[in-house]
C-alpha cells in the first residue's frame, strides 16, 4: 500500500483549517490527509475553496484557524519559500510563469533551492558557482527530456502556446524536487490532445518519481480516471472524501454539482 | 556562424565565440587608447560617463531586473561620495593605509559599502510596500539625504563645501584627468563584470523572477525578503562606489550637487538604454551623459530634452536602444529574408 511508502504516517495533514476574509468564510473546518506517493484530487464547484486551500498549504495565505502539518512538521506560519524548501511545489490556476525568461531559465529557477553557492560565489563566478550551476543544468535537462520541452529550450515562455506554458510550470515545480506536488486546474484551457498527454505526465510524476500529487480538479472525467482518492469541497467545507467510485454516487456531491450543472450543461461529470 | 554547443560551460560563458572576443578586445583597446587621443576636457567628460555607467548598471539591477523603481539613487551616490571623502581625509596620514597602496581603492569600496548599508535600510520597507508606495519611500530618501547634508555642516562642510584630496598610489599622485580616467574605467570594467556574473547566475534569475511574478518566485523557493533587500544593497553599492569616484573627479563636494534631478537622470539613462539589460544601461548612460555635456550651453533646456527623449523612446521602442540594436542584429542575421 501507498501508506507504507514513506514509512511513518501521512505526508500532509490539514487539520480543522478555516480561512476567513472579513466576514466571508473561504474555508471552514477543512480536514484532509495526503499519503506519500499518493495521487488524489480536490474537486468542487467554482468558488468551493480549492485554490484557497492550496494557498494555505503553500504559505501564501495564513489559515485563521487550524494547523497544517507536512512530514510531521507544522508549516502554517512559515513563509512560502521555507515551505517550498521542505518539499511542496505547486502550479497556478492562471499560469504564473516568469514570462520574460526562457524555458531553461524558468526551470533553472526551480533549482534555486538546490544552489549551494552564495551571492559572492555568483558575483565573482567562483569555481564553486560553476560546479553548482552546471549540476543544476544537468538536472533541468532531465526534466526537459521528460516533459518534451527541449525544442523550446531558449524560447521566451510568454511566446509559447498555452498548453506548453502549463507544462513549463509543471517542469519548474518538478525541478524543486518536491515530495508533494499541487496542480491547480492543470488542464484548464488545454485541448483534448494536451489533456491526454497531461494524464501521462501526471502518472509519470507519481509512479516514476514517487511524488505525491494533489490535483485541483477542473476536468471531472480526467479526475475520475486517474485519482486514487477524491476530496470534494463545497462552499469551503469538505463534503466527501473517498475513492472515485463512491464519490461519484454520493448524493451530497451530486447535489453540490447539480446546482451549477443546471446552469452549465456543457460541464459533464 | 553559430557553432554547436557541446558543454554547459560554453552556454554559460559571458563571451561566446571568436567574433565576440575580437569585439571585446577592440573595445578594451579603444578604452585604453582614448585618453591619449582626446584633448583633456573630453577625458574629463569621459570620467563622468564612466561614473554614470556604474550608477546606471546598479540602478538597472534594481529597476530593470527586480522591478523596484528608485527615485532616490542620488542619495546613495551622495552617501558614497561623503563616506569616501571622510575616509580619505581621516586616513591620509595613516601609515598602514599608505602601505596598502594608498586609500583610493579602499575609498571606492568604502563609498560603496556605506551606501549599501543605507540600501538595506531603504530596501527593508520594500518587503511590505510595492509599486508607487515604494517609489515614494525612495524619493523621500533621496530628498532627505540632501537636506541632512545641507543642515549638517560637520559632515558636508556647510556652505564652504568640502575639498577632496587627490588619490595617490604611494608617492604617485593620480592628479591628472588621464590617470583618473584609468581609475574610473578600471572600476567600470570590474563592476560591469560582476554585474554580468550576477545576472547570469541564480541571483539574477531570482531578481527577474521577483519582477515577473513574486508569488511564483516565493513558492519556488526564493526568499523575497532576502532578494528584495539584496537588490537594494547591490544597487546602492554601485551608486556609492560611483559617488566615491565622483568625489575624486570633482575634487569638491557640496550638497546641491545631489538633487532630485540627478535621480531622474539616472532613471532616464536606464529607461532609454533598455530596462533589464546591462549593455542597455551602459548605452543609456553614455548617450545621456554625452548629451548633457554637448548641451552645456543650453542647460536650462536639459530637463525638457531628457523628458522628450524618454517619451520618444518609450513610445517607439519600449525595450530601449539596446532592444532596438538586438532587433537590428536579428534582422541582419536573417537578411535577405
Amino acid at each position: 500500500m501507498r501508506e507504507n511508502h514513506g514509512g511513518a504516517g501521512p505526508l500532509l495533514e490539514v487539520r480543522n483549517v478555516s480561512l476567513q476574509f472579513g466576514g466571508i468564510a473561504a474555508l471552514t473546518d477543512v480536514n484532509l490527509t495526503v499519503h506519500p506517493g499518493e495521487l488524489m484530487s480536490v474537486i468542487g464547484p467554482n468558488g468551493a475553496g480549492k485554490t484557497s486551500l492550496f494557498n494555505c498549504i503553500t504559505g501564501l495565505y495564513r489559515p485563521t484557524a487550524g494547523d497544517i502539518f507536512f512530514g510531521g512538521r507544522r508549516i502554517n506560519g512559515l513563509t512560502a519559500d521555507r515551505i517550498a524548501a521542505l518539499g511542496i511545489a505547486r502550479t497556478f490556476q492562471n499560469i504564473e510563469l516568469f514570462s520574460h525568461m526562457t524555458t531553461l531559465d524558468n526551470l533553472l529557477l526551480g533549482r534555486h533551492l538546490h544552489m549551494r553557492a552564495g551571492f559572492f560565489d555568483a558575483a565573482f563566478a567562483t569555481r564553486r558557482w560553476w560546479r553548482n550551476e552546471v549540476a543544476q543544468r544537468r538536472r533541468v535537462e532531465e526534466i526537459m527530456d521528460m516533459l518534451d520541452l527541449q525544442s523550446v529550450r531558449h524560447r521566451r515562455v510568454a511566446s509559447l502556446p498555452y498548453g506548453m506554458q502549463k507544462l513549463v510550470e509543471v517542469g519548474r515545480a518538478l525541478a524543486t524536487e518536491p515530495r508533494l506536488l499541487l496542480l491547480d486546474e492543470p488542464s484548464a484551457g488545454m485541448t483534448e490532445e494536451e489533456k491526454a498527454d497531461l494524464v501521462f505526465t501526471i502518472r509519470d510524476v507519481q509512479e516514476e518519481l514517487g511524488i505525491a500529487v494533489v490535483l485541483g480538479g477542473d476536468d471531472l472525467r480526467m479526475v475520475m480516471e486517474i485519482s486514487q482518492r477524491i476530496v470534494v469541497l463545497d462552499r469551503g467545507r469538505v463534503i466527501a472524501d473517498d475513492v472515485p467510485a463512491v464519490v461519484q454516487k454520493d448524493p451530497k456531491v451530486i447535489e453540490a454539482y447539480l446546482g451549477e450543472e443546471a446552469m452549465d450543461p456543457a460541464r459533464g461529470a | 556562424m553559430t557553432q554547436l554547443i557541446q558543454r554547459y560551460e560554453e552556454e554559460m560563458a559571458l563571451v561566446r565565440g571568436g567574433a565576440a572576443w575580437t569585439g571585446l578586445v577592440l573595445l578594451l583597446g579603444a578604452l585604453a587608447a582614448l585618453p591619449w587621443l582626446l584633448p583633456g576636457y573630453y577625458v574629463y567628460i569621459l570620467n563622468f560617463v564612466g561614473i554614470n555607467v556604474i550608477v546606471a548598471i546598479g540602478l538597472n539591477l534594481l529597476v530593470g531586473y527586480t522591478g523596484q523603481i528608485s527615485l532616490g539613487h542620488v542619495g546613495f551616490v551622495a552617501i558614497g561620495a561623503y563616506a569616501a571623502t571622510h575616509f580619505i581625509r581621516a586616513t591620509e596620514a595613516s601609515g598602514v593605509v599608505a602601505a596598502l597602496g594608498g586609500p583610493f581603492w579602499m575609498a571606492v569600496f568604502i563609498g560603496g559599502a556605506a551606501a549599501a548599508v543605507f540600501g538595506v535600510l531603504v530596501g527593508l520597507p520594500a518587503i511590505r510596500l510595492e509599486g508607487p508606495y515604494l517609489t515614494i519611500v525612495t524619493l523621500g530618501f533621496g530628498l532627505a539625504v540632501q537636506q541632512i547634508l545641507i543642515n549638517w555642516p560637520a559632515v558636508s562642510g556647510g556652505r564652504i563645501g568640502m575639498f577632496v584630496p587627490q588619490p595617490a598610489l604611494g608617492s604617485f599622485v593620480l592628479g591628472s584627468d588621464r590617470s583618473l580616467y584609468y581609475l574610473v574605467w578600471t572600476v567600470v570594467i570590474g563592476m560591469s563584470l560582476v554585474a554580468f556574473n550576477l545576472t547570469r547566475s541564480h541571483v539574477g534569475r531570482a531578481f527577474i523572477a521577483i519582477r515577473d511574478s513574486d508569488i511564483a518566485a516565493e513558492v519556488t523557493g526564493v526568499n523575497l525578503k532576502y532578494y528584495k533587500t539584496l537588490a537594494f544593497a547591490v544597487s546602492a553599492f554601485y551608486a556609492g562606489a560611483a559617488g566615491a569616484l565622483l568625489a575624486y573627479v570633482m575634487q569638491y563636494l557640496e550638497p546641491t550637487m545631489f538633487n532630485l534631478y540627478e535621480s531622474i537622470y539616472y532613471l532616464a539613462m536606464v529607461v532609454v538604454g533598455g530596462l533589464g539589460t546591462i549593455p542597455g544601461a551602459m548605452f543609456g548612460a553614455v548617450l545621456l551623459t554625452l548629451l548633457q555635456y554637448g548641451l552645456s550651453h543650453a542647460q536650462e533646456y536639459l530637463p525638457v530634452i531628457y523628458g522628450g527623449i524618454v517619451i520618444l523612446v518609450m513610445a517607439l521602442e519600449p525595450m530601449g536602444l539596446y532592444g532596438r540594436w538586438l532587433k537590428i542584429k536579428l534582422w541582419m542575421k536573417t537578411w535577405p529574408m
